[in-house]
C-alpha cells in the first residue's frame, strides 16, 4: 500500500483539464439564471434513476474518477434530496417511478435545479410511446437543462453541472 | 427424465432455431417442472406469450437445452414454482404482462405492476384499469424485538431504484424481501412489432452495463431464426467488445465492492483502469459502452489498426498496474475482515436457482455459457472458467479478479487471430424463430426471438442473470448486520433495469 500511495504522491495527476469555457458559457447562457437565487460556488446534486437503462448511472459514477474529479469544481453528490441543490435524472419516466420522483422534487429544498441528463430523460428517448413510461422528465418536474447522449459522456455531464455552476452566480 | 428426453424428441423439428422446442401437455409440463424441482433440469427462462408460455431448461451433464411450450387453457398453466421456488418472479411476471394465471402458484402477488400503468395485461388481452398505486403486502417476519427497516426505491447512492424491507432483530438482517419493478419500461412492448434494427437498440438498452451480451444475444437469436452465417472476423470482433464489456464491469465493481468496506484507495485505482477501458473501447468501436456496436449480422464498424494498438496498450497496462492492486486487497487485514465470511451464498441455492456468473461461481458452479454452450469465438480459444467455494463476498472478488486476468488473455488472444473480412452480412427479412445464450459480465443472458414473415419482431425476450441472483441476495444477508448490505448488495451487483423490463 506505502508503495501505491508514494506513487500517487510523485506520479503528475490523472486529472485533465475543465471542459471547454465556451462550451459551459453557451450553456450557462441559455439558463435562466434570472430566476435564481444565487447558490454560492458549490452544488449539491441528488442523482435520481426514474427508469433509466443504467447506462447513465455509469457515466454519471465515472465523474467521480480522477479523470474528472467533480468535487473539484464544488460539485458533491449527497445521499438526500433535502441536501441538494439539484436533481441530476435520467431515465424515460418510468410510470412506476414517477411518484417517487415527484416526491423527491418536493423534498428538494428551493432554490433548486433539475437537470434531465440522457436522451431517455429528455424525450422518453427509444422509450417513448410506451405504456409504462411518462415519456421525458418534463412531464413530472419543471427541467432547467437539458443534457443529450445516450448516455452522455462525462465531459457533457461535466460540462453542463458547470453550466449551472456559472448561472448559479449570475 | 423421460419428460425431457420427449421434449428433445419433439422439439427438433419444432419451430426454434438452434434449440429444440415443442408443445407439451398439463402432464408433461408438470413433469417438467417435477424434474427442475429434483434439480435434475436448470431452469433457464419462463415468459408468456400470445396465449401461452414458455419454458427453456437446460440439462447441464449434456449441456442440452430445450423449450417447453404449454398452451393454456383457459389462460391459465400449472404453475412451475409450486414445485420449484425459483419460478415465482418469473411466473408473477407472465401474469402481470399477459395475464395468463400460474395455477397452484405460492405468491398471487403482482411483480412489476405496480398498478400505476393504466392498463393490466398491457402485452395480453389487455384491459384498462384506473391507477390505483401500492398497497404490496410484504411477507411477515413476526417475533419479539422485532423492527423494520424500509429503503427505496430512491436509494443514497447513484444506483438504480428498488426497495428493500429489512426485518431485523437488532443489528441483525432476521429478513430481506427486495420489491423491484420500478423502472419497468415496457421494453418487451416496444420490441414487438418493431424492425430488427430497432429491436436490437433496444435490447442494448434493457441493461446498459451489459448493452454488449445483450445487444449480442439478441442478434444471435436473430441469426439463428433467419439461418445466417456471421463472418469470421465478426465472431472475433464480438468477443473483444463482450471481454471488454467484462473488464470493464469487472475492474468497476472490484473497487467499488472495496469502496463499500470503507476502502477508497481500491476504488480510486480500479476507477482509472475502468475509465481506461472505456476510452479504448470508444476510440476502437465509437462509443465507451459499446452501445449498438453488435447488430445482426455482425458489427456495426470494423476495427481500424489504430483501434487494435489502442487495445494492446491498454492490456498492458492493465497488466502492469492490477497485479498491485490484487496484492493491495489480499494484504490489507481491515479489508479482508469486513469480506471474508459476509454474505454467505449456500452452494446448494446457487444450483437450485441456477444462478450464473460471479454469484454462482463463487458458490461452487462451474457454469460459464462461453464454455457449457460453447458459441463462436469462444468455441476456438482456451480460457479457464474460475471457481471458488467459499460463496461469501470475498469468493465473489476472487472469481472477478481471475476474471480479469483471462479476459485480458482473451482479448490478446482475439487479436492476435484476428481474422480479415468483412465484419456483417445481410439478415434476410423474413419468419423464423431462435434462442441464444451469451455470458455477459454478470452471467448468462438468455434471448428468444420469434420473427414475423415481413422480418418485423413478433415476440422478443430477454432473461437478464439477475433472475435468479436477486432472490439469493435475499438469502445471503440473513444473518448479516444492516451496515454489511451495501457489500453484499455491491458484491452480487444484480440489474434493476435488466429484470424490470
Ligand atoms: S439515455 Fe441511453 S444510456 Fe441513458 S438511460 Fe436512456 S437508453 Fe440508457
Amino acid at each position: 500500500m506505502r508503495k501505491l500511495l508514494l506513487q500517487g504522491l510523485l506520479k503528475a495527476p490523472l486529472t485533465e483539464a475543465a471542459p471547454e469555457d465556451a462550451a459551459v458559457e453557451k450553456l450557462a447562457a441559455e439558463l435562466n439564471g434570472a430566476a435564481r437565487a444565487r447558490l454560492g460556488r458549490s452544488l449539491s446534486i441528488r442523482e435520481v434513476d426514474a427508469g433509466s437503462c443504467n447506462g447513465c448511472e455509469l457515466e454519471i459514477h465515472a465523474l467521480g474518477n480522477a479523470f474528472y474529479d467533480l468535487e473539484r469544481f464544488g460539485l458533491h453528490v449527497v445521499a438526500s434530496p433535502r441536501h441538494a441543490d439539484v436533481l441530476l435524472v435520467t431515465g424515460p419516466v418510468a410510470k412506476n417511478m414517477a411518484e417517487a420522483l415527484k416526491r423527491t422534487y418536493d423534498a428538494t429544498p428551493a432554490p433548486k435545479w433539475v437537470v434531465a441528463a440522457g436522451d431517455c430523460a429528455i424525450n422518453g428517448g427509444l422509450f417513448a410511446g410506451s405504456y409504462a413510461s411518462d415519456g421525458g422528465v418534463e412531464a413530472i418536474v419543471p427541467v432547467d437543462l437539458r443534457i443529450p447522449g445516450c448516455p452522455p459522456t462525462p465531459v457533457a455531464l461535466l460540462t453542463g453541472l458547470l453550466a449551472l455552476l456559472r448561472a448559479g452566480k449570475g | 427424465m423421460q419428460a425431457f428426453a420427449l421434449l428433445l424428441e419433439n422439439g427438433r423439428a419444432g419451430p426454434c432455431r438452434p434449440f429444440p422446442r415443442a408443445e407439451v401437455s398439463a402432464e408433461q409440463w408438470t413433469a417438467l417442472a417435477g424434474h427442475l424441482a429434483a434439480g435434475e433440469l436448470v431452469l433457464m427462462g419462463l415468459w408468456g406469450d400470445a396465449g401461452v408460455v414458455h419454458m427453456a431448461l437446460l440439462d447441464e451433464a449434456s449441456g442440452r437445452l430445450a423449450v417447453a411450450t404449454y398452451v393454456c387453457v383457459g389462460g391459465a398453466f400449472p404453475s412451475v414454482a409450486h414445485y420449484h421456488p425459483p419460478a415465482a418472479r418469473l411466473e408473477r411476471t407472465v401474469r402481470d404482462l399477459f395475464g395468463l394465471v400460474p395455477e397452484g402458484a405460492p405468491d398471487p402477488r403482482p411483480w412489476l405492476d405496480h398498478g400505476r400503468w393504466g392498463v393490466r395485461h398491457p402485452l395480453g388481452v389487455n384491459l384498462p384499469a384506473e391507477p390505483e398505486g401500492d398497497a404490496y403486502s410484504f411477507l411477515a417476519a413476526e417475533g419479539e424485538g422485532l423492527h423494520q427497516i424500509p429503503v427505496g426505491p430512491v436509494h443514497a447512492g447513484i444506483i438504480e431504484p428498488g426497495h428493500f424491507r429489512f426485518s431485523c432483530y437488532g443489528e441483525t438482517v432476521v429478513r430481506l424481501e427486495a420489491r423491484l419493478g420500478y423502472v419497468h419500461k415496457g421494453i418487451e412492448g416496444l420490441m414487438a412489432g418493431a424492425e430488427v434494427a430497432q429491436a436490437a437498440r433496444l435490447a442494448g438498452r434493457q441493461s446498459g452495463d451489459s448493452t454488449v451480451a445483450y445487444a449480442l444475444a439478441f442478434s444471435r437469436a436473430v441469426e439463428a431464426a433467419r439461418g445466417v452465417a456471421v463472418p469470421a472476423r465478426a465472431h472475433a470482433l464480438r468477443g473483444v467488445m463482450a471481454e471488454l464489456e467484462r473488464l470493464a464491469n469487472h475492474l468497476g465493481d472490484i473497487g467499488a465492492i472495496c469502496n463499500d468496506a470503507a476502502f477508497a484507495l481500491m476504488l480510486a485505482h480500479c476507477g482509472v483502469l475502468r475509465e481506461k477501458v472505456l476510452r479504448v473501447s470508444a476510440r476502437a468501436f465509437g462509443h465507451r459502452l459499446m452501445m449498438d456496436g453488435v447488430i445482426p449480422g455482425g458489427v456495426a464498424g470494423d476495427l481500424a489498426r489504430e483501434g487494435i494498438s489502442a487495445i494492446r496498450v491498454l492490456v498492458s497496462e492493465v497488466r502492469t498496474a492490477f497485479p498491485a492492486l490484487v496484492e493491495l486487497y489480499d494484504n490489507t487485514a481491515s479489508l479482508q475482515d469486513r469480506t471474508v465470511g459476509t454474505g454467505f451464498t449456500r452452494p446448494d441455492y446457487v444450483r437450485q436457482f441456477g444462478a450464473g456468473g460471479f454469484v454462482g461461481r463463487a458458490s461452487g458452479r462451474p457454469f460459464d455459457a462461453r464454455r457449457a454452450l460453447a458459441y463462436p469465438p469462444y468455441d476456438r480459444l482456451p480460457f479457464e472458467v474460475v471457481v471458488r467455494t467459499e460463496g461469501d463476498v470475498n469468493a465473489r472478488i476472487w472469481v472477478r479478479i481471475r476474471e480479469v486476468e483471462q479476459s485480458l488473455g482473451l482479448v490478446v488472444r482475439l487479436l492476435d487471430t484476428l481474422p480479415e473480412g468483412p465484419v456483417a452480412v445481410e439478415v434476410p427479412p423474413g419468419p423464423g424463430e431462435g434462442l441464444a445464450v451469451v455470458e455477459g459480465f454478470r452471467g448468462d443472458v438468455l434471448a428468444f426471438v420469434a420473427l414475423e414473415t415481413d422480418g418485423r419482431v413478433k415476440r422478443a425476450h430477454l432473461r437478464d442473470p439477475s433472475w435468479f441472483q436477486w432472490p439469493l441476495l435475499e438469502t445471503a444477508i440473513e444473518g448479516n448486520i444492516v451496515a454489511d448490505f451495501p457489500l453484499c448488495n455491491k458484491s452480487f451487483n444484480c440489474s434493476y433495469s435488466g429484470v424490470d423490463l
